[in-house]
């Protein structure tokens, strides 16, 4: 067993990088995998908490690099999936007490015992930003259906492409139905075509992700929200299956846009 | 380590568009750390200085060349440009934002061209999209095979030929010469100028240039004429 190490970016905060990597370790965990996610946005730590699993943290990813603790003290398990694993972010340190070595030796570390590594990371392109792409086999680029979010992916996508990283899978998170029928919001085809990067989910917009992030219960959890199943389908996706895209934006003829949606991506 | 040492590490010196750096042979960690050090040793020289730094053929990727210019920054220095024969390290600079040539004045005289703001015939061939966030500045004519995003900018003495679409930013002639002109498959940019003009025609975009016009497009060619831009379709029949 090899883990494959998969970073979660996004340039602009609050895109749903934190939502993408909890309900993704739940789905795939949910489907047997051996997962352990990293929060790597040091000093603003959440993943712990959409996860549940925030009263349970000891130790964090500072202490395990700054050797205070063992790899495995770090790791917090989830009980609901025995299989899940977090290693959560210092609350209280700065992002320079972690350098992208220490990322690639913790993540060789982990590789042998796990399928999935997630890393969560911090918005923006500095060093924690740094850190968290260094060890990652894949990248998973999340953004709005809104100009200023696909600008700074764009510019993400820019930067991992210099850094010769990836292969970068495209997310779109909180797409909403009645604004891109009003033409009000980018399409998710819009959203595509200018990123040109594969598109791998597209997530609607949904109050269960709010309500459920607050309970520490990702919607993953809950196969019966739309966002939650949209968030499995990514999963398997990631395991390469050919799971269709859920029908979110249909300014125009539906099928058109279905078929344009599943073009691969044009780099 | 001696301040000899330290000197065949780096050299400075300064020129007209702020303090050249230029970097020698060796660990990039070691030069990196003794270019913070003469910062921090002559910080009042230092301070508030734009810098540009030769890094030969050295390849630099983005960690590298982003933490250096945080370290710089920290101290109140600004890393604007990067020169480099190293393909890699001039697309790093570019995708951080950094320039990557010097403005041409100072080309020029080095060269001994009399044409001061003509671009000649030299052009840079750029075989990729130019995502939000890069400039590129070059003078004489740039040819860019792939999109210019919204957010990324072009700046030439030439002519800009944009085999894409070219959305970004682009100020083509841009050190005088009204006669430059921009091309490209689908001409919609956030911002056109050649020379001193900016384009006055509406811009045709849909939620803030973010997506091109819909529906086919027809490669199109920007130019000045009787003192404002006109945009015309491409008919190379005419030429
Ligand atoms: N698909 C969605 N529908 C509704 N709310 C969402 C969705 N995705 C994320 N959110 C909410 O948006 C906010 C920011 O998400 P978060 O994952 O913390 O972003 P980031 O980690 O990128 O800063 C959170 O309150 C989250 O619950
Ligand atoms: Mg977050």
């Amino acid at each position: 067993m090899a883990a494959k190490v998969v970073t979660i970016a996004s340039g602009k905060g609050g895109v749903g990088k934190t939502t993408t990597t909890a309900n993704l370790a739940v789905a795939l965990a949910a489907d047997g995998h051996k997962v352990v996610c990293i929060d790597a946005d040091i000093g603003l730590r959440n993943l712990d908490v959409v996860l549940g699993l925030e009263n349970r943290i000891v130790y964090d990813l500072v202490d395990v690099v700054e050797g205070r603790c063992r790899l495995r003290q770090a790791m917090i398990k989830d009980k609901r999936f025995p299989e899940l694993h977090l290693i959560p972010a210092a609350q209280t340190r700065d992002k320079n007490s972690v350098s992208p070595g220490d990322m690639i030796r913790l993540c060789d570390e982990l590789r042998p015992d796990h399928d999935w590594i997630l890393i969560d990371s911090p918005a923006g392109i500095e060093r924690g930003f740094r850190n968290a792409i260094a060890p990652a086999d894949m990248l998973l680029v999340v953004t709005n259906p809104e100009v200023s979010a696909v600008r700074d992916a764009d510019r993400i996508i820019g930067l991992i492409e210099a850094e010769e990283k990836g292969p970068a899978r495209l997310i779109i998170n909180r797409m909403n139905p009645t604004l891109v029928k009003r033409g009000d919001m980018l399409t998710s085809a819009d959203v595509h075509e200018l990123l040109a990067i594969e598109l791998i989910g597209i997530v609607p917009e949904d109050e269960s992700v709010i309500i459920s992030s607050n309970r520490g219960q990702p919607v993953a959890m809950n196969g019966n929200k739309r966002a939650g199943a949209a968030f499995h389908n990514i999963a398997r996706r990631l395991n390469g299956e050919e799971v269709p895209f859920l029908q979110l934006d249909s300014r125009d003829g539906l099928m058109g846009r279905i078929s344009r949606l599943i073009r691969p991506g044009g780099s | 380590m001696t301040e000899e040492i330290q000197n065949n590490l780096i050299q400075i010196k300064g020129i007209r568009d702020g303090l050249l750096v230029t970097v020698g042979q060796g660990e990039w960690d070691e030069l990196r750390r003794a270019l913070l050090r003469q910062v921090e040793d002559k910080a009042s020289f230092f301070h508030g200085a734009r810098l540009v730094l030769d890094l030969g053929d050295r390849t630099l990727h983005a960690a590298e060349l982003g933490s250096l210019r945080d370290d710089l920054s920290e101290r109140g220095i600004s890393l604007w440009a990067v020169l480099s024969t190293s393909h890699t390290t001039e697309q790093t600079a570019q995708v951080l934002g950094m320039a990557t040539r010097l403005p041409s004045p100072r080309v020029s005289r080095a060269r001994g061209s009399q044409e001061g703001g003509s671009a000649g015939e030299k052009a840079v061939l750029m075989q990729r999209t130019l995502r939000s966030g890069t400039r590129l500045s070059y003078d004489g004519h740039v040819v860019v095979m792939g999109d210019v995003n919204p957010g990324a900018e072009i700046i030439a003495d030439g002519n800009v030929i944009v085999w894409g679409k070219l959305r970004g930013s682009v100020h083509a002639g841009a050190s005088g010469n009204p006669s430059a002109s921009v091309c490209a498959l689908e001409l919609a940019p956030a911002q056109l100028r050649i020379a001193g003009y900016l384009t006055a025609l509406p811009v045709r975009r849909f939620l803030s240039g973010l997506v091109g016009k819909k529906g086919r497009s027809q490669p199109e060619i920007a130019s000045v004429r009787d003192g404002q831009i006109i945009i015309e379709q491409w008919n190379p029949k005419e030429k």
